[in-house]
């Protein structure tokens, strides 16, 4: 496997993900599959933002801490990430900035003062440019040839600023070759975040409306689907608060739109009583649940897996509800149209969890990886019938009742389409296995963190255990993906074991815990050093 | 589907001498008028709160969404979202529309969303028996304010002409042809049409006496004078002992809330081009 990875940073506001945008562009005309993770602050302006984008030949699904090249916006950036340089990489960074503290930088990592203010005064250009200049400087320290660097800019830069071109010219010239990145001559694959791939399957499995209240870590899906709607045919709304937004959701439910909502814990708490009631009604209605660190508003822009007992439980009485974690892009994309389909057939809330790595990491994304289930239409709303539905318990026609009889038989029929859900499901691979199927070892994951399991794994030659569907939970399909294995780290970000403790009430104990909940995501080597310490310690 | 059939059959369970009956009463009079319209009954909705109200969602045999409590309106709402051909007939409590989901019904107004939107006031909390609501008056004695309620009343019509409503009345539940009058004009106008109806909850807070004795018919009245509407909105605030007056107070002209999707073709054929097209963008 080729690989290497650029970080670059600087202050919010710089422009940092904007500048990655156009460094995917450059990466994917060489044809590297790409992954992204980002971290920026809860702050529109200053704070220090940065992303790692990692390129290869293999799809990867993670970062690394160690890095081959960082491209400082800002002082800041030298401080906090030249450390990561490994040897024979290199420091892009303004002549600018205060050069006598000398950073830390890896023996053999070189360092390349790119002159932004010179060059911004040379071709009179507005400081926003000051991107371009770094970005023409890349292109040389990974060894492009300038034609190649200057048909991704032409196509990708603001042509409202023609010097954009110009400086970035110059930055080539300022810059010199760290390394030569080969060109793999290859159609590489769309780079996209998490979100957008989900979004993309929710048009895919239909979705008539999308009504949302924004909420890091699923605004950007709010964005998006408000962005592409016309060219779908879709209806976007954002009401008053997300109270309004399940209730509107259930409005449209019952006309029969297929609907779904977006929002984080914050939100889904005001929701909690809406989403009762979309299973008392029997209403369709799927909820992206993107989580973030709590309590409360916790850290906004930043990651955790912290609302897997929430979605289990949420919502007064006891009704079947369907939770699926998608570990990745294709996952997003699939999962979604399977989660509107499970809706509109055994009309039930349904939760697509995700989390703020997930939706927000950006990944080489493959639209043509099949999905297990054909779309679902339910028959459109026959109006000649009355159609009644109730929050109070109520008969088949949908009148109100305290009936005994038909209390328990309406509280069986609801809670019986659990059943034919997981029978639906047993065909979409509601547990994914990866590496070696029979190592003594497991590693099981949920969500976001399958990427960077499945890859430290292989390293140790052990399998990963996902399980994707966490309600009803696929406890046959587990217990087989386990069988054999007599090491289990359960790996998850947050502090108290949320899926160890769902495996325990399934009869299942993991031997051991992997756990990280400072809102970042687990890198390469952290992850890989965590389960080496875990080997250590447990003789198996 | 006229008389009878708009009976469901569903025994009514609202104490004897409740104003809720003269509003079932004459909404189901309304509908019956409605069937021959366009849309037709069929193609019309009853939303309700949760409240001795929102039994009405039980009684009426016309489509219904019996919804939570203080969530009758974005539901409602939602409904107009997903098929803005139907008609949307929401009925709320006070407590229900005016406390738990005050935001909804203030929304509702300013994108002026095409709906009807009833309030059975009877400034008392029926069905969690006799507590205060925000259209009680000063020192109600309800069951959580012993000692007499310590908060001025809110005036919602005065509230629904500054949020945005276009059509703004009050009903008395003691006029049953001034009620049919009222609905009448309010399912027609095109925008959101709000009524506050005074209704007597003979059980927790009976006012039959005094609006008998207070309330009369708005007229000479310039509904088209948005001012005037105002004017004659605060001569009641729902603490004096002044005059009540009845009647449409505002019908006015605004752009009605609409999500229109674009006409892109939506099967998933369709929908794979579109989005295979959106995906080179992203090379
Ligand atoms: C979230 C929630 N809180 C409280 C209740 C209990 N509750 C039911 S009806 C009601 C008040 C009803 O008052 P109002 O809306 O004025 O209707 P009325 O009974 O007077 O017609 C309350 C507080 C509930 N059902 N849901
Ligand atoms: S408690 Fe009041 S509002 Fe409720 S049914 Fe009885 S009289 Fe009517
Ligand atoms: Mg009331």
């Amino acid at each position: 496997m080729k690989e290497f990875s650029i970080l670059i940073g600087g202050k919010a506001g710089d422009g940092i993900d904007r500048a990655g945008v156009v460094i995917n562009d450059l990466l994917n005309t060489l044809g590297y599959y790409q992954y992204v993770y980002r971290e920026y602050p809860s702050i529109i302006r200053g704070g220090h933002t940065f992303s790692i984008i990692r390129a290869s030949s293999d799809k990867v699904y993670c970062h690394r801490d160690q890095v081959d090249i960082v491209i400082a916006m800002n002082r800041e950036t030298i401080d906090a990430h030249a450390g990561r340089l490994r040897d024979g990489g290199a420091l892009l960074y303004d002549a600018t900035e205060d050069k006598a503290a000398a950073p830390i930088i890896a023996d053999g990592a070189t360092i390349q003062a790119i002159p932004l203010q010179d060059i911004l005064a040379a071709e009179s250009a507005p400081p926003i440019t000051r991107n371009s200049i770094m970005i023409g400087a890349l292109a040389r320290a990974l060894g492009l040839e300038w034609t190649d660097a200057s048909a991704v800019l032409t196509r990708r830069l603001p042509k409202s600023l023609p010097q954009n071109l110009a400086v970035a010219r110059r930055g080539y010239d300022a810059a010199s070759p760290v390394f030569m990145v080969p060109n793999l001559d290859r159609v590489a694959l769309p780079v996209l975040t998490g979100n957008e791939a989900l979004a993309m399957g929710l048009l895919q499995g239909g979705l008539d409306s999308y009504i949302a209240y924004p909420m890091t870590p699923t605004s950007s899906i709010l964005h998006f689907l408000a962005e592409v709607a016309p060219l779908f045919g879709l209806k976007v709304v954002h009401p008053e608060s997300e109270i309004g937004v399940i209730l509107m959701a259930l409005g449209a439910s019952y006309t029969g739109d297929k609907v779904a909502v977006g929002t984080s814990g914050g939100g889904f708490c005001l929701m909690t009583e809406g989403f009762s009631f979309a299973a008392m009604a029997e209403l369709p209605l799927v909820v992206v649940l993107g989580m973030r660190p709590g309590p409360s508003t916790g850290l906004p822009t930043y990651s955790s897996q912290t609302e897997l007992g929430f979605a289990l439980n949420a919502g007064q009485g006891e009704f079947s509800r369907l939770v699926v974690a998608p570990g990745d892009a294709e996952e997003s994309f699939q999962w979604a149209q399977i989660a509107l389909n499970m809706a509109a057939k055994h009309r039930v809330p349904v939760i697509l969890l995700t989390d703020k790595n997930g939706g927000e990491g950006t990944y080489s994304f493959d639209v043509n990886e099949p999905t297990a289930i054909e779309r679902y239409e339910a028959p459109p709303r026959d109006w000649s019938k009355v159609f009644k539905i109730d929050s109070y318990e109520h008969d088949e026609t949908g009148l109100t009742t305290e009936d005994a009889a038909i209390t328990k038989a309406m509280q069986d029929k609801r809670l019986a389409k659990t059943g034919p859900i997981a029978s639906d499901l047993a065909a979409c691979e509601p547990v994914k296995v990866y590496g070696d199927k029979e190592a003594a070892t497991a590693i099981i994951c949920w969500g976001s963190n399958k990427g960077v399991c499945v890859e430290a794994a292989a390293a140790f030659g052990w399998r990963v255990v996902q399980p994707v569907v966490l309600a009803p939970f696929p406890a046959a399909q587990f217990a087989e993906a386990m069988r054999g294995a007599r090491l289990s780290i359960v790996v998850e970000n947050n502090a108290t074991g949320q899926l160890k403790k769902l495996l325990r009430l399934h009869d299942f104990t993991a031997t051991e815990s992997v756990r990280k909940y400072d809102g970042r995501a687990f890198s390469l080597e952290e992850l890989s050093a965590a389960l080496t310490a875990v080997k250590e310690a447990s003789p198996v | 589907m006229i008389g009878k059939e708009l009976d469901t059959g569903a025994p009514n369970t609202w104490c004897p001498g409740c104003g809720n009956f003269s509003i079932l009463n004459a909404m189901r009079a309304v509908l019956a008028e409605l069937d021959h319209s366009q849309p037709d009954l069929s193609r019309t909705v009853l939303v309700a709160g949760i409240g001795c109200h929102a039994k009405i969602a039980d009684y009426v045999n016309v489509n219904s969404f019996y919804s939570i409590h203080g969530r009758a309106t974005p539901a409602a709402e939602g409904i107009k979202i997903g098929d803005p051909d139907l008609r949307v007939i929401c009925h709320a409590g006070d407590g229900d529309a005016y406390g738990e989901g005050l935001e909804h019904l203030i929304f509702a107004a300013k994108r002026n969303v095409d709906m009807t939107m009833i309030v059975h006031d009877n400034r008392v909390y029926g069905l969690t028996t006799g507590q205060y609501t925000p259209t009680s008056p000063l020192g109600f004695r309800g069951r959580s304010t012993p000692a007499g309620s310590i908060e001025l009343p809110l005036n919602p019509l005065a509230l629904m002409l500054t949020s945005g409503a276009t059509f703004v009345a009050r009903g008395y539940s003691h006029g049953i042809e001034n009620l049919k009058e009222i609905f009448r004009a309010a399912i027609a106008h095109k925008g959101f049409s709000f009524i506050d109806v005074l209704q007597v909850c003979v059980t927790y807070f009976n006012q039959y006496e005094e609006y008998t004795a207070r309330t009369y018919a708005l007229e000479n009245h310039d509904a088209t004078d948005y001012d005037l509407a105002v004017k004659r909105a605060r001569e009641w605030d729902y603490n004096s002992a002044a005059r009540i007056p009845l009647g449409i107070f505002y019908e006015g002209d605004a752009p009605v809330f609409e999500v229109n999707p674009s006409e892109a073709g939506r099967t998933p054929d369709e929908t794979r081009d579109a989005l295979d097209k959106l995906l080179a963008s992203y090379r």
